[in-house]
């Protein structure tokens, strides 16, 4: 960031040393920037269902369809890999190779618990015949629900991908900044579900 | 590049921190203490509405305010104690995007509702046109 | 009845698709000639390459740069080919138009609808987005004392994505068809049922690829104006233009995302049938109408605020002062950028939201004219009192300021529903958009490309030629567009084809000639550079500051040196190259130190070049090719983050040579 006038002189013009910006500075903030983003697009996702989602077209509706008890386990699951990511980035923090793999290994078994279950959620609906295709609701439903789910997917590509780097490399900077950005990514996620579980599944049970 | 190591091994050496720097540090990546308060927390946060929604022990409208309260607190728990967002990361810059985006997807979310309400009560064909406006 | 009118299994083959002959546009003769002058001029360009042994000099310092000005110049060119392509799509418009009166005209509908949609798509995507992205890359990290922006491999992913979909649309013209939907493909008639061929898809994707590209281009940019000021350089004392980047790439990081969102429902629309925008199970094309102006109004802001920075600049410059109310300047465009988000509504007034809903926004819509005329003011206040020295682009300044004017008073007209209800896709409207965007974006870009040229090749342009474009583009404008005014007032609708009244084609016949004009302007514009190019010498400045600019691009040579600047400036005034001149700052010729600069890469064409292979796939329903190119580009990306040494640097002895050849061009130009 830039120091206030008064840190130089009047007459100095320029800097006789290079000023400090160290490799990678700006990689949080435009991380977060592009996150921000991609809230916007969640948010355009879940206007749609706001509009759409109750179209039902003489088909099913949430009543249904949803199974709560499910949700509620997914949604446990999503919770605990936060706390593991967390877990993962005291590791980092302090500079513990096989703790931090250990951690993020747990995390992505949350992860995948989770998009195994989602899976199997959507393969019931589509056995009895509640597809996307069925209605503008469900179009919506698997649309917003799908998208959080492929983002998690990314994420535990991504994050398998790290382990790869931090056991070649160590936790280098570059790594651990890396790691920080998947750690925003991860947490993102969990509160866009918070969203979903909110205003899909359980608003979605109330109607 | 050596310089950036040094820098971080001695930032995270964990011993003989004076508290400005153990508060920094903790700000920005967190502790075990406030990992276990921010989950607490969310369970509480999340339980709550799920039993709600499954028992029906309140009336629909009651709980449907509850709930949404509920996650908007969530939401802000996992700000605080996943994300570390604070009013001085990346100088307020993060928290200022933030908060753009919240009324732009306030905005947008709002808008769009309003309108389409507007839109499906006006353009859905009805026996009596004058209803419209 | 679902929408269930996909392409027939029977015409999918697995290894092409659903392409055949058939695909080829051969019946057309218009498209078959465009083709073959294309192809020729094509070839010419390819074997001129090979023959001067260009191929290597054009990737190791070009395509695979990830230095700004190199990428900036490299969106202006990719603009300025890209205005010739959406210009003869006017031109055939014009043309049709103007002759079609009790009788077909030259081009059938097929093909007409083609040619609006493409016009439109293009101008918007592919010539006003470079124009904007182009100025902003290669200005602003040099307006703010800086080496380069913050993410320089981003820089040269965004620019070469941007190319990708500008490829996959010019594909369009010859192999299958474009859209027929005008530029924002509504459904039901861009769904699936009625729109089943490639055209909608090649909308689609050619969209959502050079989307990626501005997206990251809006983060880069936001991060290069927050964390890399020089030092010294607090927010408001940077130059206006800065401000008004920032605010743009706010902009887009905040509404390119719904664009995203919106295409995407679409393609599902499109590919496996879901009910979103459909007619019929519970699904709703006016959410699609909503959504995509929450992009499309922000868009249109996201093209003139850079330029409002452009004239800022110049208006400054050329007046030699200050810009007048610099504070008032950054709140008016804050303010701008906020507005940008509550008017959408305004394009669709008779879409059938009621009173209350079309109240709000078109309130709203004239409150957002107030900050504009704010900055109308403080240009005028500006040159007031200055000595204004009417050079190119001042003179393009001049003309903004009364032609902008002129349609911005045309758009609060618009905003009145009632008066809305009359004149809503008419020629009116068509005008109106037309007055604004080339009022202010266009002749912003010419201002920009006159004012900059020399700073980026260290020669200014020919001046007669430039004088010429000009005056052709300024009367081409208004005989083109003041008689579409004319028409929309007396009724006739957008995008007609043919014409029954034979007492309205005088004044399209004005509007061709206009149309000529302009292209004439567009000529003149192509000679100016080769003139320039031809008499390089004879124009060349050697000082790096031959309009005696007030900010900190001026302080470098022309071109500036790979590295910017060898030491970084330290700011204590706005106008910080003005304040430094004044204080007769000394230009230090010792003490240079090693400079770290990125490395260059390939990874951003290889990347760029695998989504245009996944997008052909996805267009033609050629699905191992997409599925092989998605992998691929799943497997570049990762591949990429394992390649850490990513910088290089450059010795102090090469900085010492350079900066001594400056010193050497400073004296002797002072002699």
């Amino acid at each position: 960031m830039s120091a206030s006038t008064s840190d130089y002189d009047i007459d100095t013009f320029h800097l006789a040393e290079e000023p400090h910006h160290p490799e990678g500075s700006s990689t949080m903030l435009g991380f977060w920037l592009y996150l921000m983003s991609d809230c916007l697009i969640f948010a355009m996702l879940f206007a749609t269902y706001g509009v759409l989602g109750t179209s039902y077209a003489g088909g099913p509706g949430p009543k249904q369809l949803f199974e709560l008890p499910l949700v509620a386990v997914n949604t446990a699951m999503l919770l605990f890999s936060s706390i593991t990511y967390g877990f993962a980035m005291l590791a980092m923090t302090n500079g513990k190779v096989r703790s931090t793999q250990l951690w993020l290994f747990v995390t992505a078994l949350f992860g995948m618990a989770f998009i195994s279950i989602e899976l199997y959620e959507f393969a019931n609906l589509i056995h009895e015949g509640a597809t996307p295709q069925k209605s503008a609701f469900l179009s919506s439903f698997f649309t917003l629900v799908a998208t959080h789910g492929l983002h998690v997917t990314f994420g535990l590509i991504w994050l398998f991908t790290l382990m790869v780097q931090i056991q070649v490399k160590g936790l280098i900077p570059a790594n651990q900044r890396r790691l920080m950005c998947l750690s925003l990514f991860w947490h993102f996620l969990d509160v866009i579900w918070i969203g979903v579980f909110t205003f899909v599944y359980l608003l979605g049970m109330l109607r | 590049m050596s310089a950036d190591l040094h820098h971080t091994a001695h930032d995270h050496a964990g011993h003989g921190h004076d508290d400005h720097d153990a508060h920094l540090h903790e700000e920005s990546h967190g502790s075990y203490k406030s990992y276990f308060i921010g989950f607490g927390l969310s369970v509480i946060l999340t339980a709550i509405p799920f039993w709600l929604v499954m028992t029906r022990t309140l009336t629909n409208q009651a709980t449907a305010l509850i709930i949404m309260a509920f996650a908007a607190v969530q939401m802000v728990v996992h700000m605080i104690f996943f994300l570390h967002m604070n009013r001085r990361a990346e100088g307020g810059w993060s928290i200022m995007a933030l908060i753009f985006t919240i009324v732009i997807v306030g905005i947008a979310l709002s808008g769009s509702l309003w309108v389409m309400y507007h839109m499906n009560a006006n353009m859905m064909p009805t026996e009596d046109m004058s209803q419209m406006g | 009845m679902a929408s269930t009118m996909q392409a027939s299994p029977l015409n999918v083959s697995p290894i092409l698709g659903r392409f055949t002959l058939e695909s080829l546009p051969l019946h057309e003769p218009i498209v078959v000639a465009t083709f073959c002058g294309v192809a020729l001029g094509g070839i010419a360009l390819l074997a001129a390459l090979t023959y001067f042994k260009l191929w290597g000099y054009l990737w190791k310092e070009w395509f695979t740069s990830v230095d700004h000005k190199k990428i900036g110049i490299m969106y202006m060119i990719l603009g300025i080919v890209m205005l010739l392509r959406g210009f003869s799509d006017a031109i055939m418009m014009r043309a049709q138009q103007a002759m079609a009166f009790g009788n077909e005209g030259y081009l059938n509908a097929h093909h007409y609808d083609q040619v609006f949609t493409a016009h439109g798509v293009i101008m918007i995507f592919f010539v006003a987005m470079p124009f904007v992205t182009g100025l902003m890359n290669y200005v602003v990290p040099l307006q703010i004392g800086a080496r380069d922006v913050s993410f320089p491999f981003l820089n040269n992913f965004s620019f070469w994505m941007t190319t990708a979909g500008a490829v996959i649309i010019m594909m369009s013209l010859f192999v299958g068809e474009f859209a027929q939907t005008g530029w924002l493909a509504m459904p039901p008639l861009s769904g699936i049922g009625y729109s089943p061929g490639v055209g909608v898809d090649y909308y689609i994707w050619s969209l959502q690829i050079a989307g990626v590209g501005t997206l990251l281009s809006g983060v880069n940019l936001i991060a290069t104006i927050v964390k890399m000021r020089a030092p010294g350089m607090t927010m408001m004392k940077m130059p206006i233009f800065c401000w008004t980047a920032l605010c743009t790439n706010i902009l887009i990081v905040a509404a390119f995302p719904v664009l995203t969102a919106v295409l995407a429902l679409l393609s599902l629309d499109r590919y496996v049938d879901t009910a979103f925008f459909t007619n019929t199970l519970g699904g709703n094309p006016m959410m699609y109408v909503n959504l995509i102006w929450i992009w499309g109004h922000p868009e249109v802001y996201i093209l003139i605020l850079p330029m409002f920075g452009v004239f800022s600049e110049v208006t400054s410059t050329f007046s030699g002062k200050r810009i007048f109310g610099y504070t008032s300047m950054v709140y008016a465009t804050m303010v701008i950028t906020l507005l940008a988000y509550l008017v959408w509504l305004h394009h669709f007034f008779t879409m059938g939201s009621g009173a209350s809903v079309n109240s709000f926004f078109g309130i709203t819509t004239m409150i957002i004219s107030i900050p504009t005329g704010a900055k109308i003011f403080n240009w005028l206040f500006t040159m007031y009192r200055g000595r204004v020295r009417f050079e190119l682009p001042m003179m393009w300044t001049i003309a903004f300021m009364i032609t902008f004017t002129i349609g911005g008073m045309t758009g609060v007209l618009l905003a009145v529903p009632p008066a809305d209800f009359v004149l809503h896709n008419s020629l009116f409207l068509v005008a109106h958009f037309h007055n604004v965007i080339i009022g202010g974006v266009v002749f912003g870009a010419f201002a920009g490309i006159n004012y900059w040229f020399p700073k980026a090749f260290g020669f200014r342009l020919n001046d007669f030629w430039g004088k010429v474009s000009f005056w052709c583009w300024v009367v081409g404008f208004y005989l083109a567009f003041m008689p579409l005014y004319v028409l929309g007032l007396m009724g006739v609708t957008r995008r007609l084809r043919t014409f029954e009244d034979p007492s309205l084609q005088i004044w399209f016949i004005i509007a061709g000639i206009g149309a000529l004009l302009i292209a004439a302007g567009i000529g003149a514009m192509l000679l100016q550079f080769a003139v320039s190019i031809r008499d390089r010498e004879k124009l060349r400045d050697t000082t790096g500051d031959p309009w005696n600019g007030r900010t900190l691009e001026w302080a470098t040579s022309s071109p500036p040196p790979d590295y910017n600047f060898a030491f970084t400036p330290v700011i204590h005034q706005g106008d910080a190259w003005a304040d430094m001149k004044t204080r007769a700052y000394e230009r230090p010729i010792t003490g240079f130190k090693d400079i770290h600069m990125p490395s260059n890469t390939g990874s951003g064409v290889i990347l760029a070049g695998l989504c245009v292979a996944f997008g052909v796939g996805m267009i033609w329903y050629v699905w191992w090719l997409a599925a092989v190119s998605f992998v691929a580009i799943l497997g570049v990306s990762i591949g990429h983050t394992f390649i850490y040494k990513r910088d290089y640097y450059i010795p102090k002895a090469i900085v010492a040579a350079k900066e001594d050849a400056r010193t050497a061009a400073l004296a002797e130009a002072k002699a």
